[in-house]
């Protein structure tokens, strides 16, 4: 199988090395059907200002609960939503998705798969079908018998074997994890450089979730692949992902290193999902019951609360956080945050010409 | 510790078969546990292991073509209740064929045993809600969408309190909102205009309604949000603490059972492959597939190392594997396990609480039992091996 130039040089630091796909203030506002014809246009404000930047060979998880905007970001990645405003750019060129033809080739590059496995094939063609379809769109065989050599070695890189029983199997005769292989299988037809994977383990076994997730860690290993990986576990985002973000309320609230991200927690919201997290090492603390440091759910989205999102459900909320959201404070060693509690971000010495 | 009068439920040898055209499934396979008052008894395992099938049984919900084969289901009542004890008990039940069913206060005599598979459909109805409620996974379809919560609060009091007045049934609808952490003035909301958490807590409210012993919660927070979940966990151990009522809980989450439950009983295949304490499983689990199931969850914390999973998929139970139905996917199976049934025995002699159902610890094929290390080099071994080249 053929490979594409970037595997060959490895990144050594990523700060010499140019992201991949990058989105800067993305915003998605679905428009939603009002009774009134004359009355106020409303909208979910589903994604507010999200900025994400995705290198080769290196995995970023987007944490956060449903209704955060994780995965309308990733749909927008995707080019399957327009975002209302905000740019995306792919290896430093701003992309044009609402254009079918710069769409088609931008697909060739980036792939997203899906939550649901069993949804996401279609019942009626076999794996087969699946397969080939991303392989003859983007012309990456020209025969038949290329063709099959390429479906084998794909099912081969997601280890499903023997390749030649599963080149002929519908849907309903996988299982679900066999179904996501595919999935992947998919996605990795057109031999992509980004890997967006929305959920891709959510819907599986949980003896199976690590094998999915280490098949993807290899890939990215091996083909060096830039993914994404939208999450609600916080747990899983820490092993699979050298980044992390944290979304809330469609604002992004949090982001760095993963490791730094989940062991100290800086903006009130990443500590409420930690403190929430199953965690069975927590009951050997004996008789710490865990309190949570604010309640309540995910606001609506149609009337927001204003300012920081969180700011009604957060233990330390100001006055000011009602009134706008904090620009981003940066923390050293990649950290980064959305809070007043670390300074509002105004007066910080940072990267002015792209960071808000 | 384990006396008679603290055994709440019994289950023995419980077996649930599917009767399915193509081949009948064992779904549930010889199940034995028992339920102390006041216990959180933790159920894991994968989709398919039986889980669930169980917890309808134990309710009697299960329809055809779930058929419970053989078995008992032990229920003891409470033997002595208190007296501001508001409890009433359906008036018009049938007398005849009530063995030991309770009858008003303190009437119940100790060795009275209430086996819940002999139960007439009537007596069902009486014990259900009022000693036995269980809780759905999905609390977006066991609310009805086109009542208000207060009003299926209230349902539930009218059927089985029928000299309850209605000011009073309100009274309690009230009551057990607040109980539950709902505002007062949610009763006459529709299920629609609540979170999905507010809808579970809603459910819980009305599992609560009748003051049940036994509490079956079937994946309660599984749609739900971490932080939601987190909020509902909370609060069923606060009302088991005020409330004192027992819990069955099921989720294939296994780190959340280590930090809620009491036991845990891990399942697969439809059958218990091992039970402990909580510290006991979380610290060394016996079983291959305690161990690996325990590993196949990230931790927040301790190194970042490469974690292997359980290789294969779930078997189908149409056609068990032979033997431990575990040793295709097992990284330590040797060449008894897929011959001999294990059968569940205290791992060490020295925890008789620690059962488990594998050869591993049968001195007979192995004179030292394997440690937790053991199992941990099996499957980092496996890891490196085969599945990931």
């Amino acid at each position: 199988m053929k490979q594409l130039d970037s595997t060959i040089t490895p990144i050594d630091s990523d700060s010499s090395s140019q992201p991949i796909l990058e989105a800067e203030h993305l915003r998605k506002h679905f428009p939603l059907r009002n009774a009134n014809p004359f009355g106020q246009k409303k909208f979910v404000h589903a994604v507010e200002d999200a900025s994400i930047a995705l290198y080769p060979g290196r995995a970023t998880a987007l944490v956060g609960e449903s209704g955060s905007g994780k995965t309308t970001v990733a749909r927008m990645l995707a080019g399957l939503y327009a975002p209302t405003s905000g740019t995306i750019r792919f290896r430093g060129q701003p992309v044009r998705l609402l254009d079918r033809a710069v769409l088609s080739k931008y697909r060739r590059h980036v792939q997203l798969i899906l939550q649901d496995p069993f949804s996401s094939l279609n019942p009626v063609h076999d794996v087969r079908y699946h397969l080939a379809r991303p392989l003859r769109i983007h012309r990456h065989v020209r025969n038949k018998a290329e063709e099959t050599e390429q479906i084998l070695s794909l099912l081969n890189r997601v280890n499903l074997s023997p390749a030649e029983q599963f080149i002929q199997k519908y849907p309903h005769q996988l299982s679900g994890g066999q179904r996501q292989r595919i999935s992947i299988a998919r996605a990795l037809a057109v031999q992509p450089q980004v890997l967006l994977a929305d959920e891709p383990v959510s819907m599986l076994d949980v003896s199976i979730r690590l094998d999915v997730l280490n098949l993807l860690l290899r890939l990215k290993e091996e083909e060096h692949l830039a993914l994404l990986f939208i999450t609600h576990d916080i747990a899983s985002a820490r092993y699979f992902a050298e980044d992390t973000f944290v979304m809330y309320a469609g604002q992004m609230v949090e982001g760095g290193p993963s490791d730094e991200v989940i062991q100290r927690p800086k903006h009130p919201y990443t500590q409420l999902l930690i403190s929430a997290a199953p965690d069975p090492e927590r009951f050997s603390a004996e008789g710490s019951k865990t309190s949570l440091t604010a309640r309540g759910e995910i606001p609506s989205l149609i009337n927001p609360p204003t300012g920081c999102r969180f700011h009604p459900r957060c233990p330390h909320a100001m006055p000011v956080c009602s009134e706008r959201f904090p620009k981003r404070t940066d923390l050293g060693g990649g950290r980064w945050t959305h809070c007043f509690l670390y300074g509002n971000g105004d007066d910080k010495t940072e990267k002015t010409d792209t960071k808000s | 510790m384990v006396t008679q009068d603290n055994i709440l439920l019994e289950v023995k040898n419980l077996n649930v078969d599917y009767l399915a055209s193509n081949g009948t499934v064992h779904a549930v396979t010889d199940v034995s546990f028992t339920l102390r008052r006041g216990e959180i008894l933790g159920l894991a395992g994968e989709s398919g292991s039986g889980k669930s099938t169980l917890a309808y049984a134990i309710t009697r919900l299960l329809r055809p073509p779930a058929q419970i084969t053989s078995g008992e289901i032990l229920y003891y009542p409470r033997a002595a209740r208190n007296q501001d004890d508001s409890r009433v008990t359906v008036t018009n039940l049938p007398k005849n064929g009530r063995r030991g069913f309770r009858r008003g206060k303190g009437q119940v005599r100790e060795d009275e045993v209430i086996d819940i598979l002999q139960l007439s459909s009537a007596q069902l109805r009486a014990i259900r809600w009022n000693d036995l409620a269980i809780v759905f996974q999905s609390a977006m379809n066991a609310l009805n969408p086109v009542m208000t919560v207060g009003a299926q609060i209230m349902d539930v009091l009218r059927t089985h309190r029928p000299d309850m007045g209605a000011d009073s049934r309100k009274q309690r609808a009230l009551e057990l909102l607040q109980l539950v952490g709902i505002a007062p003035d949610r009763l006459r909301s529709y299920p629609h205009e609540l979170s999905g958490g507010m809808r579970q807590r809603a459910i819980i409210a009305i599992a609560l309604a009748l003051s049940p012993e036994i509490l079956i919660m079937d994946e309660p927070t599984t749609a739900l949000d971490v932080v939601v979940q987190r909020e509902i966990l909370t609060e069923i151990m606060r009302l088991r603490e005020k409330l004192g009522f027992s819990v069955i809980f099921i989720t294939h989450d296994l780190s959340l059972l280590l930090e809620l439950a009491d036991h845990v009983a891990i399942m697969y295949a439809g059958r218990i492959v091992e039970k402990a304490t909580q510290r006991d499983l979380y610290l060394h689990p016996r079983h291959p597939y305690s161990y690996g199931l325990l590993h196949s969850f990230p931790t927040l914390h301790g190194p970042r190392e490469k974690m292997s999973g359980i290789p294969g998929s779930p078997p189908d139970l149409r056609n068990v594997p032979s033997g431990c139905a575990f040793h295709p996917r097992c990284p330590c199976a040797f060449d008894v396990c897929p011959k001999v049934l294990p059968v569940l025995q205290p791992a060490l002699a020295t925890n008789p609480e620690q059962v488990v159902a594998c050869h591993l610890y049968d001195p007979r094929y192995h004179a030292e039992p394997p440690t937790t290390e053991d199992l941990a080099k099996a499957y980092q071994a496996l890891a490196e091996g085969s599945t990931v080249s």
